[in-house]
């Protein structure tokens, strides 16, 4: 299936380009028939409206008891149109651009205001913007033949990892997201943002005893990224391994004790423990834990925490938000200190507080809002090596499943997958699957050593809010933290 | 078996000869066989907040997915765009990709003598979209107000919400099948915040749902259950860990019953990802446990006429008396097993079809959530799981839980940021006592249980 573009071009020029020829030329629109629908959309009043055109094209192929069971391609298409009137939203949304259709929704959307016309800014303004990842397309049809080769491969590698690795799954997923988003104010931006994850899963067995190990990653990259940087044999043999290791895992340990979480994807505990408090509309309303602790201690002074969203070819990276507002690199907590909320345009107007690009939506259905990039921790001083050495009995967990937070109490948890026991500074037993619960806003305080080795995930991580999904990702140099809770089974 | 493959409505509609002409052209472009899903919906949702309307959203969608076989290779496209275009790029990409895909002798649809509808369940009520706007915002208000309204310590809010949505289902093989039905459901929510004198926040919420608005709930009831929900939570505290026995509010028995489900998929039987692999006939649970999903429950929310491969659904009892009886299957897992598909097959838009469930629950005991408690000295209410820790490989289960400590039968003060852990092979076993508070809000119930041997981290 093509791509509503051939794959070409890598200037940031060119990819406007190509974004205005998609939505000007193959669904006829207009620059006039943009005012238009933003003029209807403000027809009833409103402070403000925009409209979110998105095409989105993916493909997936998977491989399952070392046959390729089945590939899928599919495309998606739509426009969003949003009126803000105060702290009130209206939204509606079509998949049919045809003119009629989309004024339809701008009329729909426009109900939440009562008041007189107002007009949109004529003429849009572009922001010229970072470009942080290739817009080759990654979906070219060429490329569906080296895509299964990957996946075979993957197979394979997890295969030969161990004679017990009994069950393998690998999968290559990949999408090519094309935006233009048109506010009241003038704004103006397009963006094509490429998307590509691989995984694998993994079953082992011996005797009775079975374990599973999974792995994946990948980000705003293009196929050869798996043929260089991160292969399949990486990602399967990672797989293979933790199963292994999982066949052989003792009963967790039960209640507060010292914990060292490994660098890299472990940093879902700053994603869950303070990012998704300081997501500025839970404090807009007073809902989050966090709220109004902005220049108070929340951290060990060891910690500096920020939302990165300009990292290149990450997979929480955007080069504008889904409000067509740049993207930047915000400091969150410095040395410990609370500094500030994450926002999108809505919060930021009604807090008084600078919009600090992260109005993010899963689709062109869905009404943006306050979300995460890349959050990660800044990296300190101390060496991995010193840090498990200070450990007399405690948990080293390297390896995490999801976790989840009550945004109102500030209770979070995350479940590592892969994690060891500490035993007189040194690395022992492999752990059962296990939870690790703690406090939001005093969780960081017991942070006592930060890692000279930050690393951020491989990239796999997604985030659901409001049943919304958006791909972020994480980051943690190794850290101790002095008391958390472990919730195993072992006395 | 039901044979009828024709609409379940009278008329054939527009989406129903779409698909059919969809398939009949993938054949003719060379498919050996060919099935096609349309779904078409719309949805209306408001959010009231602090007595003010917050969000308004409305608006439909559909879109088309193709699933394509060239002899045991087979491929699926998806695709919102019904323009010409659209459909002959969604079936020559579908016809491609299976090219590339491998043998595998297990891939196909069902045999024509297994497709069939079971008709109307009475799964449609248009009245969901009778209200005008004025009062759909009305639902959302009242429910908020009579959840702010409980107590002068219910001090913000999450808000009030009205939804209300409909769809169009329409799926059509090579075999000759067409089948399509329609479901409506509406539902009223609130999500009030709690604050304690120190200031000290809890947040809960409740809601009702229902296919017809004559029978939702009304927004006063779920407000006021919602409030008594959050108010019980002001003043949770740690406690140190410890091994009592635990009963689970019906809300988290539910997602005991997901991993229930998950355990018998199909899918993960045959990949050994199960502890219940290869235990069919064995005694998995204690001899008080019977499970069953039904997929014809009239007006059930987990209820459809055929499954995503067009296979009438059914009643399959899968743990009876503790003893597992049946995994739930589709074709293509039923085939990998040597068995005969159970109707669970669930289709998106794209891929190979999942295994879903009908409504799936666990049968109701004798005993009032009261008499359960009342039995136990030392132990703990939960009210809510957090996170996902469930190892459904091993059946390894540690998730966090908020809930109420039970002390000489009685429910005293709440309790949160503590764990349980145990086993669910072990769960299953030492399920002791069951409620008699079975209720559906949603396709997968269950009522209040009290499980034994589990352990809480705490201090």
């Amino acid at each position: 299936m093509d791509g509503p573009f051939p794959a070409s071009g890598t200037s940031n020029k060119r990819a406007m380009t190509q974004n205005q020829n998609l939505f000007f030329q193959k669904f006829g629109i207009t620059p006039n028939d943009l005012q238009r629908y933003l003029g209807e959309a403000l027809s009833a009043g409103g402070d403000y409206a925009d409209l979110y055109f998105e095409y989105l094209t993916s493909t997936s192929i998977s491989v399952d008891e070392s046959i390729v069971k089945s590939a899928s391609q599919g495309i998606s298409a739509g426009c969003g149109v949003r009126v803000l009137a105060g702290e009130r939203t209206g939204y509606a949304y079509t998949d049919d651009l045809a003119p009629e259709k989309i004024l339809r929704a701008a009329r729909t959307a426009a109900l939440i205001a009562r008041g007189p016309a107002k007009s949109p800014i004529e003429g849009f303004k572009e922001n010229l913007n970072h470009q942080l990842y290739p817009v080759a397309s990654p979906s070219a049809d060429a490329d569906i033949a080296a895509k299964l080769e990957l996946v075979m491969r993957a197979d394979r590698a997890a295969r030969a990892y161990d004679p017990r690795v009994v069950q393998v799954r690998a999968g290559y997923f990949d999408e090519m997201r094309q935006i233009l988003v048109i506010g009241s104010d003038g704004t103006f931006a397009t963006d094509l943002q490429p998307m590509a994850r691989f995984t694998v899963n993994t079953i082992a067995k011996s005797g009775e005893n079975s374990a599973k190990g999974a792995a994946g990653g990948g980000g705003r990259v293009g196929i050869d990224f798996f043929m260089t940087e991160k292969t399949p044999e990486h990602f399967a043999q990672d797989a293979a391994r933790q199963a292994i290791i999982q066949l052989g895992a003792v009963e967790a340990p039960a209640g507060e004790m010292e914990v060292v979480l490994g660098p890299g994807w472990p940093g879902i505990l700053l994603h869950e423990a303070i990012g998704h408090g300081l997501e500025a509309d839970f404090n807009r309303k007073g809902t989050s834990a966090f709220s109004g602790m902005v220049g108070k201690r929340v951290a060990s002074d060891k910690c500096t925490v920020v939302d990165n969203g300009t990292l290149p070819s990450r997979r929480g990276s955007i080069n504008v938000d889904d409000e067509g507002s740049p993207t930047q690199n915000t400091v969150l907590i410095e040395k410990g200190i609370l500094k500030g909320y994450l926002s999108d345009k809505l919060s930021a107007k009604l807090m008084g507080v600078p919009d600090t690009g992260n109005g993010r939506r899963e689709s062109y259905a869905h009404i943006p809002m306050p979300r995460m990039t890349n959050t990660y921790m800044l990296a300190g001083d101390d060496s991995p090596e010193d840090i498990i050495k200070s450990v007399k009995r405690g948990v080293y967990a390297v390896n995490f499943g999801g976790g989840q937070v009550d945004i109102t109490n500030g209770k979070f948890v995350f479940s590592a997958s892969e994690a060891y026991m500490i035993e007189n500074g040194h690395v022992t037993a492999p752990l059962k699957n296990c939870t690790l619960i703690g406090n939001g806003p005093d969780a960081l305080t017991k942070v006592s050593m930060v890692g000279n080795d930050l690393e951020l995930d491989e990239g796999v991580g997604t985030c659901g809010k409001d049943g919304q999904s958006v791909p972020v990702g994480v980051g943690i140099p190794t850290l101790k933290l002095d008391s958390m809770t472990v919730g195993g089974t072992a006395r | 078996m039901a044979t009828n493959t024709q609409t379940v409505n009278e008329v054939e509609t527009e989406l129903s000869e779409l698909a059919a002409s969809v398939v009949e052209r993938a054949m003719k472009a060379g498919a050996t066989a060919a099935e096609a899903v349309v779904r078409e919906g719309s949805e209306f949702s408001t959010v009231v907040r602090m007595g003010e309307v917050e969000t308004l959203k409305e608006s439909g969608s559909r879109a088309i997915g193709l699933r394509a076989f060239l002899g045991h290779r087979t491929a699926s496209t998806y695709s919102s765009d019904f323009s010409k275009d659209g459909i002959q790029r969604l079936i020559s990409g579908a016809l491609e990709l299976a090219r590339v895909t491998s043998e595998d002798a297990y891939a196909g649809i069902p045999e024509p003598d297994q497709l069939g509808s079971l008709g109307d369940l009475k799964l449609y009520y248009e009245d969901v979209y009778s209200l005008p706007p004025e009062e759909r915002i009305d639902y959302a208000r009242r429910a908020e107000r009579a959840a702010l309204e409980a107590d002068p310590r219910m001090k913000n809010s999450d808000g009030g919400s009205f939804d209300a949505a409909i769809g169009h289902k329409v799926l059509a093989n090579s075999h000759g099948f067409v089948g399509e039905f329609r479901r409506s459901y509406c539902s009223v929510a609130a999500a009030p915040i709690a604050q304690d004198e120190n200031g000290n926040m809890q947040r809960d919420s409740w809601y009702a749902l229902a296919r017809t608005i004559a029978k939702l709930e009304s927004p006063e009831s779920v407000g006021r259950e919602a409030a008594r929900r959050t108010l019980r939570r002001l003043g949770s505290r740690k406690i140190a860990s410890t091994q009592v026995p635990i009963v689970l509010d019906p809300t988290v028995a539910e997602s005991i019953l997901d991993n229930i489900f998950d355990a018998v998929d199909g899918g993960a039987i045959y990949r050994q990802s199960s502890f219940l692999a290869n235990k069919l006939g064995e005694q998995v649970a204690a001899s008080n446990i019977t499970v069953v999903d039904d997929g014809t429950m009239p007006g059930g929310f987990g209820t459809e006429p055929f499954d995503g491969e067009g296979v009438p659904t059914r009643r399959t009892v899968v743990i009876e008396n503790g003893v597992l009886k049946s995994y739930l299957l589709n074709t293509y897992t039923a085939k990998k097993l040597g068995m005969k598909t159970t109707g669970n097959a669930s289709r998106g838009l794209a891929g190979t079809p999942g295994i879903g469930s009908g409504n799936f629950y666990l049968q109701k005991g004798d005993r009032t959530p009261q008499q359960i408690i009342g039995n136990i000295k030392q132990g703990l209410y939960v009210v809510q799981f957090l996170g996902f820790g469930v190892n459904m490989v091993t059946g390894d289960f540690s998730r966090g839980v908020s809930g109420l400590w039970i002390e000489n039968g009685e429910l005293t003060y709440p309790v949160e940021e503590v764990t349980v852990a145990g086993n669910l092979k072990d769960m299953l076993n030492n399920i002791s006592e069951i409620g008699n508070d079975l209720e559906f809000r949603g396709s997968t119930a269950a009522p209040t249980l009290r499980i034994d041997g589990m352990t809480i981290a705490g201090e």
